[in-house]
């Protein structure tokens, strides 16, 4: 019984299945109805994804209604030439070259908003360190050993580790990060920073799922409609079962 | 089984109103299956407009533009073959082009903007076959009349090569002429017509 | 008008029984009229059965069984199709909402002892259609072809591998392949849409003929048929139509108002119905970090992992599931509701209820000596509750119980 309480005590614990070497994440806020949000984050997707990774679920005709930018400005802005606009986000990079560069070949990024989640992706891009160690001088917070580049480096500028001293359990004491810091700086402010990954995250989650939106909108009426039901349901009941004694 | 009176208009009324929820959310919930069939966006994005290069297209040849899953003819005709498309065709059906479909700019005896460059949809206004294209004046098989035209291999129908249907074939209608434009001289847009796709 | 319809069903009748049926199965098919809530789950899978039919009829006009194709035919309905999306969440979220009816629909049995004689053929073809359901859910859950698609049937198909003997060449067999591959894809969605959806009609079929043969339990565990009026009318019998049509009614469109809540505002469930993992494409060469079903099976794998012997594993795991088809003789209870079976009886469900719950959480949960710990703690409980029924089930027991509804 005593082993059984102690177990409950160490499940109940929130630490316990946190997944190994978590860190808290950040919350992107996500909002899919803030138009001039998306079409911002649009513009960072192509600029700075879209070198490397596709989103080839996602027409860019679909973009340019969904996000109310005019057709012809997306094609002047935001394709690359010999693209339609009805042809899903591709790259020109070859996966073979992809993984000669980088190690890995660039996932396609259409549902990563579903497969990591939206805080994730925005806590991910925030991440980013200065690591002498890895192939491209940086390593991530996130996603340790990360074979991404900062490609973002110019907008947010570089963040060194800080660290701090903690006692283990085993009393030595190890030094870990603490949090990170600007080392050098970029074209925005930490805030500017923010706003621009927030705008990024929303896109990428918009991604992940055009629909979204209109489904959420939809399921008030639906819901209403249903209530309607189950009120003219339950006095028809009612009046039937008046009969039964 | 019941002591007290049963309010009859009451369960009535109710029975009404239960009906009429329930029949209102089937036609709502048939609406997304039904429209599930429509052409899905990656059909629409097959269907979008098609450019054709006629640079390098000859007097008298033909090529081929998929627009919609269907073959378009872009042809080019020679000075001669215009010269007999102007002349009376009291063997053809329609020569006006008042029954068929084509673009309001094309409802002339070539059926077409430039005179010389000839676009129709390659599909038999019969049964949907495509029609296989003659130029050769009188061969065997078509006889002596033969001026050069399209012969749909399936039961028989005759056009012109102006795409207009001979009398006395299956075929009702002339072929159809797709909405299209000149983006330049040598550069045609198949599927939009002055901006509309 | 009236006149005419009465013609055009003397007409049917004549040729078919539709007058007939529709007497004996609903206008004078006499139900006990104490039916609590817990007797809306029986029609409510009817309904969910109904909506996976007609919504996977649709899927599958626009799904592609073919390995290269199959993921990218998922995001294309559920982009490019018009109102795809919610076909698909209709179906996905079908799914889960089969077994959350299902489960509260066995247990409902359970606990009234529907089981207990005359109702164990009933009981036993609704385990069928159970198992059949799993099957089902199992190949369903390949066709999206993401990363908890593959694994978790790469997972499940190697556990016919533990079998002796024959256990790696049945395996093989099943998959059609050395891996889980587009051979293994293809027959998935064969038995899928259609194999297992036409057996589980039948054995629905059968399911309800059963029932309306030897007539409903009740909350109550009083057999109706006992008291009958001079023209054979059960005392407590009320007809199903029109009043139990009516209840259900609203039973229906309160289970519509949850289902559609999750479909429009949560179709993930937080990863309970569409896991995160199965988002990413299916791929052959890189395991995800954290592999397990869907909820539903979880309680069952629990028993599994429970295990430290991967055929012992997999005995244990399918003898969890056999034990259920035993119930109707391993319960030796005279009275059948658990109103009337005393305290052993009554913390005995309770015990079982934590356990089977708590399987299913542990079955979800990451390796740990903890979660081995209670899963085996747990696997103990449930089979104790199946295998030690002979000999608690009578003891304690109620000696009043009514013989009729209103008695007091």
């Amino acid at each position: 019984m005593k082993k059984i309480i102690i177990a409950l005590c160490v499940l109940l614990s929130p630490q316990v299945f946190a997944s190994s070497g978590s860190i808290h994440l950040e919350e992107a806020n996500v909002d899919l109805s803030d138009k001039a949000s998306l079409q911002r984050g649009a513009k960072y997707f192509v600029n700075y994804c879209l070198s490397c990774h596709s989103a080839k679920q996602l027409r860019y005709s679909r973009m340019a209604e969904d996000l109310a930018i005019p057709p012809e400005l997306v094609e002047q802005n935001l394709m690359f030439t010999g693209e339609k606009i009805f042809d899903g986000m591709g790259i020109s990079m070859r996966a073979e070259d992809a993984e000669n560069w980088f190690g890995v070949n660039p996932p396609d990024l259409s549902l990563i908003a579903r497969s990591r989640g939206s805080d994730w992706l925005y806590t991910y891009l925030k991440s980013f360190y200065i690591d002498e160690s890895r192939p491209f001088g940086v390593n991530n917070l996130l996603f340790p050993k990360v074979g991404m580049p900062h490609v973002l480096a110019d907008l947010q500028g570089l963040q060194r580790a800080v660290y701090k001293d903690v006692e283990g359990a085993d009393g030595n004491t190890r030094s870990v990060i603490s949090g990170l810091e600007i080392a050098q700086a970029g074209r925005m402010n930490a805030e500017e920073y923010d706003q621009a990954m927030h705008d990024l995250v929303n896109f990428m989650t918009y991604m992940g799922e055009p629909a979204k939106l209109e489904r959420q909108r939809l399921g008030g009426k639906v819901l209403a409609f249903i209530f309607l039901m189950i009120v003219i349901f339950y006095f028809l009941k009612k009046e039937y079962w008046k009969d039964i004694h | 089984m019941s002591e007290q009176v049963v309010d009859k208009r009451r369960r009535l009324f109710l029975t009404a109103a239960a009906t009429a929820v329930t029949g209102v959310g089937a036609a709502y919930v048939a609406v997304p299956f039904l429209s599930s069939m429509n052409p899905s966006d990656r059909a629409k994005a097959a269907g979008a407009p098609v450019e054709a290069d006629i640079a390098k297209l000859e007097p008298g040849q033909l090529i081929r533009v998929e627009w919609r899953g269907k073959p378009v003819w872009v042809l080019k005709r020679t000075p001669e073959v215009m010269a007999e498309l102007n002349a009376e065709g009291d063997y053809l059906r329609d020569p006006e082009s008042n029954e068929s479909e084509q673009p309001e700019s094309c409802k002339n005896s070539g059926r077409s903007i430039k005179p010389e460059v000839f676009l129709a949809v390659g599909i038999c206004t019969h049964l949907g076959c495509s029609p296989t294209f003659r130029p050769e004046v009188a061969p065997e098989d078509l006889g002596p009349e033969w001026k050069g035209g399209f012969f749909c291999p399936c039961h028989g129908s005759k056009f012109d090569l102006s795409g207009r249907v001979f009398a006395g074939v299956p075929a009702p209608l002339n072929l159809v002429v797709p909405p299209h434009e000149y983006i330049t001289d040598s550069r045609i847009i198949i599927g939009s017509e002055g901006g509309q796709a | 008008m009236s006149g005419m319809l009465k013609n055009a069903l003397c007409w049917m009748d004549d040729r078919f029984p539709v007058t007939k049926v529709w007497n004996e199965h609903l206008a004078e098919y006499y139900a006990p009229k104490n039916f609590n809530w817990m007797y809306y789950f029986g029609s409510l899978a009817m309904l969910v059965l109904v909506n996976q039919i007609i919504t996977g009829i649709f899927l599958t006009i626009h799904y592609k069984p073919d390995a290269k194709l199959a993921f990218d035919s998922v995001e294309y309905i559920m982009r490019d199709v018009e109102w795809g999306w919610l076909i698909r969440y209709m179906h996905s979220t079908g799914a889960s909402a089969f077994f959350v009816v299902v489960y509260l629909h066995m247990f409902r049995g359970l606990i009234y002892g529907s089981f207990k004689k005359p109702r164990e053929l009933v009981w036993i073809f609704g385990m069928i259609i159970y198992v059949a359901l799993m099957a089902e859910a199992f190949m369903g859950y390949l066709l999206p072809w993401g990363q908890m698609s593959y694994w978790g049937a790469q997972v499940i198909v190697s556990l016919f591998g533990a079998i002796p003997y024959v256990g790696e060449d049945l395996a093989l067999w099943l998959r059609g392949d050395y891996v889980i591959s587009d051979a293994t894809l293809n027959r998935f969605f064969a038995f899928h849409v259609i194999a297992i959806p036409l057996v589980l009609v039948i054995l629905v079929f059968m399911h309800i003929v059963a029932l309306h043969a030897v007539g409903s339990n009740n909350p109550e565990g009083i057999e109706i048929k006992k008291h009958k009026d001079d023209k054979g009318v059960p005392l407590d019998g009320i007809p199903f139509h029109p009043y139990y049509s009516v209840k259900d009614l609203v039973g229906v469109a309160v289970f519509l108002f949850f289902f559609a809540l999750i479909i429009f505002y949560m179709p993930e469930m937080g990863g309970y119905f569409l896991e995160h993992a199965n988002f990413i494409p299916a791929n052959p060469l890189k395991t995800p970090d954290h592999i397990a079903p869907v909820w539903y099976f979880t309680p069952f794998y629990a028993v599994l992992r429970a295990v430290p012997d991967k055929f012992l594993g997999v005995v244990a795991m399918g003898a969890a599931i056999v034990v259920l088809f035993l119930l109707p003789w391993l319960d030796r209870g005279v009275n059948k509701s658990i109103r009337y079976r005393g305290p052993v009886f009554k913390a005995a469900i309770v015990a079982f209820v934590i356990s089977f719950i708590g399987l299913g959480y542990f079955g979800m949960q990451p390796v740990t000596p903890v979660g081995t710990f209670f899963s085996r703690f747990f696997s103990i409980v449930y089979f104790a509750f199946f295998l030690l029924m002979p000999f608690y089930s009578n003891l304690a027991q109620d000696e009043y119980v009514p013989e009729r509804v209103d008695e007091k």
